[in-house]
């Protein structure tokens, strides 16, 4: 176990450090102690390797992720995981504002509740939350899954394009274009999976999918150039 | 950006730390606002006594035999106490508005920061380290207080573009954000009468609230109609003689986090503002929602006694 002091050793030895390190690298397992809410921790990084981090941070946390695993042991301020491209960023607490926004690929996983425009724009992501997210989550949504097991806000997947959306709870109201959707046995299938890479103990048929009705303006063939 | 933060005692041990707490808080938040720092304290009541916190650009001159001079025009004992560019006079509640009447003649060139029982203001512009330490915030005690750094975007770096600002007797407000609409709020509310000094458009935020509550609105219901009649992105943390209070619009594009103890509840524009409150780790600590007032009085404790 690797560990970095972010009092001692400075945010940009830290994220130098981690970012160097290689695919083949042997040090695999990183301790960032006295985050004390700050931000940008642990971005860039682009190996295998895993990235403990002994309490709460601010902005950005896990940003452009590329195969490594992030586990926040506290809550995130705005941004965490934001276009991450792969690998896994875990926070054990609450997320704020545009967690995982415009994320291609990887897993996020929320155990707390995320605010606003969680997965917003979200492109390939597969973001799931324990708790509830915040109003105008998946806010024009490309790609991926978002997974909320407590209730969403207001203006759920507004203007959305392919993300599939799953909610246990309630969904305080539809953004514009988003519907419900039949939840058919793939998808079943796909939101098993995605609870237990979430490790989520819900169950799929509790859940209600809502995805995009495609009668927004890029939809409409008439508008092609 | 601007960093706001508060902080609102629940325990009165720590009011004596008071401003050391509030002085870490708003230090923290420098790289969010750079331009001027400001903070609204409230202290120790004299029964029967009001406080006036007035700033001058000339200290020497302006606050020489000032606590005399007021005295003999208002014809009551005046006391006051300097602290770098501002000056809180302590006179009879009853002659506060002579007071303040009779210091535009007196002293032209003196601005008012604040007036109450309890609240004192204090903001320049510069660093916020630099402004704390020019007032001494950190020895100031009291029951709450607000802090604000400022990054300037809808008017000038002056003194009096800077925050808190004064919105009637002990009250106050910061404020994160922009109000897209107040050029034409601030025509309708000068129409209507309400003093407005800047081109700021917190101070027009601030003037609304004043203007409902003297409508007969109480804070929270003034709050309230700011989400209708304010147009922009704020998250406000407003102060009251006995309460503090947070705001975010419906938006709510600007952060905050709050914490709560049995100790105190605390506000801050990021979650490293709170880091160096005592429990912390042991704090509820969540997002307020968009378009909710939250609000804390002293509920029955005492609130008098503070340091």
């Amino acid at each position: 176990m690797q560990t970095i002091d972010l009092e001692a050793d400075g945010l940009r030895h830290l994220n130098a450090t981690l970012q160097s390190q290689v695919a083949e690298t042997n040090q695999t397992a990183w301790e960032i102690l006295n985050p004390r809410g700050a931000h940008a921790i642990a971005v860039g990084l682009d190996a295998p390797i895993e990235v403990t981090v002994k309490g709460s941070t601010g902005y950005y946390c896990g940003g452009m992720n590329s195969q490594a695993t992030v586990h926040v042991e506290g809550s995130v301020g705005p941004g965490v995981a934001e276009n991450m491209m792969s690998g896994t960023v875990i926070i054990d607490g609450d997320a704020s504002q545009y967690a995982g926004a415009t994320g291609h690929g990887g897993t996020l996983v929320i155990k707390g509740n995320a605010s606003s425009r969680c997965g917003i724009s979200m492109k390939g992501i597969d973001i799931i939350v324990h708790g509830n997210v915040g109003h105008m989550s998946a806010f024009m949504a490309q790609s991926g899954n978002l997974v909320v097991c407590g209730d969403a806000g207001e203006a759920l997947g507004d203007s959305i394009y392919e993300a599939r959306l799953f909610v246990r709870g309630s969904v305080k109201s539809l953004g514009a274009d988003c519907i419900e959707k039949e939840m058919r046995p793939e998808h079943l299938t796909l939101l098993a999976e995605l609870l237990e890479r979430g490790g989520c103990d819900a169950k799929p048929e509790e859940f209600r999918r809502y995805g995009s009705a495609r009668q927004l303006y890029h939809f409409n063939i008439d508008n092609a150039y | 950006m601007c960093g706001i933060v508060g902080l609102f005692l629940k325990d009165e041990s720590l009011a004596p730390q008071l401003g050391e707490m509030l002085t870490d808080m708003l230090v923290t938040m420098t790289d969010r606002g750079p331009d001027s720092a400001g903070i609204a304290i409230y202290g120790d009541e004299t029964p029967g006594m009001a406080k006036l916190t007035v700033q001058s650009p000339d200290p020497a001159r302006d606050f020489a035999g000032l606590d005399t001079d007021l005295g003999a025009a208002i014809g009551a004992e005046v006391t006051m106490s300097v602290r770098d560019t501002h000056a809180v006079l302590t006179l009879p509640a009853p002659l506060l508005d002579e007071a303040r009447s009779t210091l535009r003649s007196l002293r032209p060139d003196l601005r008012s920061m604040s007036r109450g029982s309890r609240i004192e203001i204090y903001k320049e512009v510069g660093l916020p380290r630099d402004v704390a330490a020019r007032f001494d915030l950190r020895s100031m005690g009291g029951s709450h207080g607000i802090g604000h750094t400022r990054m300037a975007t809808e008017s000038a770096v002056t003194t009096m573009g800077a925050h808190p600002f004064n919105t009637g007797m002990d009250q106050c407000l910061v404020h994160n954000g922009s109000l897209s609409n107040h050029n034409a709020l601030r025509r309708k509310l000068r129409r209507l009468g309400v003093e407005i000094e800047t081109e700021n458009d917190t101070e027009v935020g601030a003037a609304y609230l004043t203007w409902r509550m003297q409508q007969g609105a109480s804070l929270g219901e003034a709050l309230e109609s700011a989400l209708a009649d304010l147009d922009g992105f704020y998250t406000f943390v407003v102060g009251t003689e006995d309460g503090f209070g947070v705001l975010r619009d419906p938006i709510a594009c600007k952060p905050a986090v709050m914490a709560e103890t049995d100790q105190y509840v605390a506000f801050g524009s990021e979650y490293r503002a709170l880091v160096n409150l005592p429990g912390l780790d042991n704090a509820r600590i969540w997002e307020p929602e968009p378009a909710t007032v939250y609000f804390w009085t002293r509920n029955g404790m005492r609130t008098r006694e503070a340091a």
